[in-house]
């Protein structure tokens, strides 16, 4: 019988035919994904990486919301043009905690992985706010609105909760102080600072958006972006330990 | 057939989906009066009117319709189901058109960013999966649902299976749409693309897509041909995977039931890899395989002529959706994704020219001994043109996997011209070539409103393309080589925004395209429309005249 006749057993048969390409789609993906849960030289082991403030959480909320993946990506590739532009390439543990990556796939607009402490606040609320009030040239679109909306304090824990059954190792102690915490951080003058900054290493505390009052979203945005890429210190970091 | 003394009842589908329909609108109501954000409390009303619309239209419908349904048979010959083909491919045209404009206006808002208003709902980074999901799932899942109940029908001449599983599916998957597009303009994202709508949305399109399988399947079941048509074997794979990819790539966790916020269970590494694997496979088997589907069909029967080869068919499609599965790893070269996959993806993305180059072939050469209608017949000209577009886009793709040719085209603009050569030729173009077959048909018109009409739109569409893939083939060229320009003192030769103020006239030349694209495809849609307005009537064969007694 020649492999032309046998073949007809699928094209006489719906259900093998549906089986067969079941069978036949499921093994590149088992192939490639599956060894990245359990390989563990997948993500490189570094100090210094932790979960996101909650004020960072509620900016990366408004990074996710608006999009910004579409022309910012957050992922410099170990290309000696790129580390010189945006400085030591991405390692997989820095985002290991990013539900969901924000890797992008376009640099409409430069790559954002490590803009943190690149430029002062004020720069960010005149630049989000008005992108050519400070770069004429830019094709950004300005996002004047996110100093108008306040973060709501209270909904975080909830985010926090969930992001904590996904994965992302959130203490009870963070989630209980989420709300205080969230407030803290965008107010220097707040009781709360110093026990925010030892529940999160490494965290900035500084009014973002130089406005006074709830967070708001600029507040929320900006403590992400000048928290990206500043958690590894890669004075210390081990780069032959991770060598893959 | 029923007795004459049999009253009419409900049958089960039309009182259980009616029941089912009412109790969503209730489960609706509830989750709008509690929802925690607005967005979420807008599409939960928008639900619950949608339930309460289809309990009316199911009760409405049982009065109106006669005591026994439609027959599967008249007259020994089938009895096709053409109103879900209608519904569908109207649709489809109407998102195209929405969505080729919207895809407009982002191309001019990166020409002009004042065109962004500064605005939430009118932003690039909302407006983007608006495009891309209205162009891909919108007008392409359109044309794919359409066509695939009208092949599989015809190939199998059977009558579509069910009664209104049918209307669930095309009606439900539009309301999919419209959820999911609202969604983005009011900031409800997962922030993975192509996979954006939040999680309720992803759960009304598994139950959507679960149905759509089984009506196809159950079609299939019923079939008078002993084989399965190989336009049916794509079709298969496509839905069937990208029910597998659907499911793989979205499991999220809401905040609340009664929020639109979720998580993705997927974090970082793996996430970017469920992603791409999604990502790419949506590529490989909603824009390529259901669309080589209607390549099969659409082609030989538009020709008249029998496929090419058979066998090279059964090569094809084996060959091209194992290789495809593996290829999404190319979409993170130099990634902090292991060097292991990277390899493993773009070797499989290199081989995969092969069975798609196999493809194209045994579409083309289905034209021999049919080449002069390529003269003649524009709509069959569009048809041919696509797979020519599928040929040159299923090099530079592989092309573009290699990873040191990634090194420079990745992040840039080259990416977006490939995706439109793909996109608009290849997709666009048998999209278009199907429509103008299957509307005469499904509406039972002699011919096209204007065969002139497709001539312009046919050639329209072409300059669009060459421009808008031409432009950013330069840009991102350009762009790629000015990031890694050197001085000859060493340092880099251009900031960044030098290389965004270096792409203005492409992208200016690129809208341009688009917007040429764009008059094509009104220019078609009202030929189609008066094609069904005041196209003369399809005359029905001569029923059989019985036979002496």
């Amino acid at each position: 019988m020649s492999f032309w006749t046998r073949h007809q057993v699928f094209e006489k048969n719906s259900i093998i035919l549906v089986v067969g390409i079941l069978l036949v789609i499921a093994i590149g993906g088992l192939v490639e994904i599956t060894p990245l849960f359990y390989l563990k030289s997948t993500i490189e082991k570094v100090d210094g990486v932790r979960p996101y403030t909650p004020l960072e959480l509620a900016g990366r909320n408004v990074y996710v919301r608006e999009g910004c993946y579409l022309c910012h990506s957050q992922m410099v590739r170990p290309l000696r043009d790129e580390v010189e532009r945006y400085g030591h390439f991405s390692l997989a543990a820095e985002s290991m905690f990013d539900h969901p990556f924000q890797w992008g796939s376009k640099r409409t607009g430069p790559d954002l992985a490590r803009v943190g402490a690149k430029y002062s606040d004020d720069w960010h609320v005149t630049h989000l706010t008005n992108p050519r009030a400070i770069v004429p040239q830019s094709v950004m679109p300005g996002y004047p609105f996110l100093s108008a909306n306040e973060v709501d304090p209270d909904a975080i824990a909830g985010d926090m909760r969930t992001l904590r059954t996904v994965g992302v190792p959130y203490t009870d102690e963070q989630i209980a102080s989420a709300g205080a915490d969230l407030k803290a951080q965008a107010d220097p003058d707040n009781a709360g600072t110093d026990a925010f900054t030892k529940r999160y290493a490494k965290a900035v505390v500084r009014n973002f958006d130089g406005k006074t009052g709830t967070p708001t979203e600029m507040d929320a945005l900006i403590a992400y972006l000048q928290m990206l890429g500043t958690l590894v210190d890669f004075k210390i970091y081990n780069e032959k330990a991770n060598l893959r | 057939m029923s007795q004459p003394s049999i009253s009419k009842s409900m049958t089960i589908g039309e009182s259980g989906l009616a029941v089912v329909f009412a109790v969503t609108a209730f489960l609706c109501v509830i989750a709008s009066a509690k929802a925690l954000d607005a967005p979420f409390a807008f599409h939960a009303a928008l639900s619950a009117a949608a339930s309460v619309a289809a309990v009316f239209v199911i009760i409405n419908r049982y009065f109106e319709r006669p005591v026994a349904l439609p027959p599967a048979e008249i007259n020994g010959r089938p009895n096709y189901n053409m109103g879900p083909i209608k519904f569908s491919a109207f649709m489809a045209m109407f998102w195209g058109i929405a969505g080729f404009l919207v895809g407009l206006i982002i191309a001019s808002q990166l020409a002009w960013p004042a065109l962004n208003f500064d605005l939430p709902w009118t932003s690039f980074g909302r407006l983007r999966p608006l495009h891309t999901s209205a162009v891909i799932f919108a007008f392409g899942g359109n044309v794919l649902i359409a066509t695939s109940f009208y092949v599989v029908q015809k190939s199998c001449r059977a009558r579509l299976a069910g009664d209104l599983a049918p209307w669930f599916v095309v009606v439900g998957y539009n309301f999919f749409i419209l959820i999911a597009g609202t969604g983005y303009l009011l900031g409800v994202t997962q922030s993975k693309e192509y996979a954006e709508p939040e999680w309720y949305a992803d759960l009304w399109l598994t139950i959507v897509w679960v149905v759509y399988l089984l009506v196809f399947l159950a079609t299939i079941f019923k079939r008078k041909e002993p084989h399965i048509f190989v336009a049916n074997w794509f079709y298969l794979a496509f839905i069937v995977t990208i029910a597998v990819l659907h499911l793989g790539n979205n499991p999220a966790l809401p905040v609340s039931v009664f929020g639109s916020k979720s998580y993705i269970a997927w974090g970082g590494i793996q996430d970017a890899m469920f992603q791409w694997w999604y990502g790419h496979n949506a590529v490989g088997f909603f824009l390529t395989a259901g669309f080589l589907a209607i390549m099969y069909y659409f082609i030989p029967k538009r020709a008249e002529r029998p496929i090419y080869s058979y066998r090279l068919s059964i090569i094809h499609f084996w060959a091209l959706i194992f290789l495809y599965i593996w290829a999404g790893p190319h979409h993170l070269h130099y990634t902090a994704l292991p060097d292991w996959t990277q390899t493993l993806g773009m070797t499989f993305s290199i081989m995969l020219w092969m069975p798609s180059w196999g493809g194209m072939i045994n579409g083309l050469m289905t034209l021999s001994g049919a080449w002069d209608k390529l003269r003649t017949d524009p709509v069959l000209r569009m048809l041919v043109v696509s797979v020519a577009f599928y040929g040159m886009s299923t090099f530079e793709g592989p092309m573009m996997s290699i990873k040191v040719v990634n090194s420079l085209s990745h992040y840039t603009d080259w990416t977006i011209g490939h995706v439109h050569s793909g996109a608009l030729g290849w997709v666009g173009f048998v999209s278009f070539g199907a429509l103008y077959c299957l509307v005469p048909w499904a509406w039972n018109r002699k011919r096209l409103y204007s065969l002139k009409l497709v001539n312009w739109h046919f050639w329209i569409a072409t300059l669009g393309i060459v421009l808008y893939i031409s432009a950013m083939w330069v840009s991102g060229i350009l762009q790629g080589l000015m990031w890694r320009a050197y001085t000859s003192l060493g340092f880099l030769e251009y900031s960044f925004i030098e290389t965004v103020e270096a792409m203005h006239p492409f992208y200016i030349i690129r809208a341009a395209g688009g917007g040429l694209f764009l008059i094509g495809a009104l220019i078609m849609a009202y030929n189609l429309w008066m094609t069904v307005r005041v196209g003369e009537q399809e005359v029905q064969m001569p029923v059989a005249l019985q036979p002496a007694e």
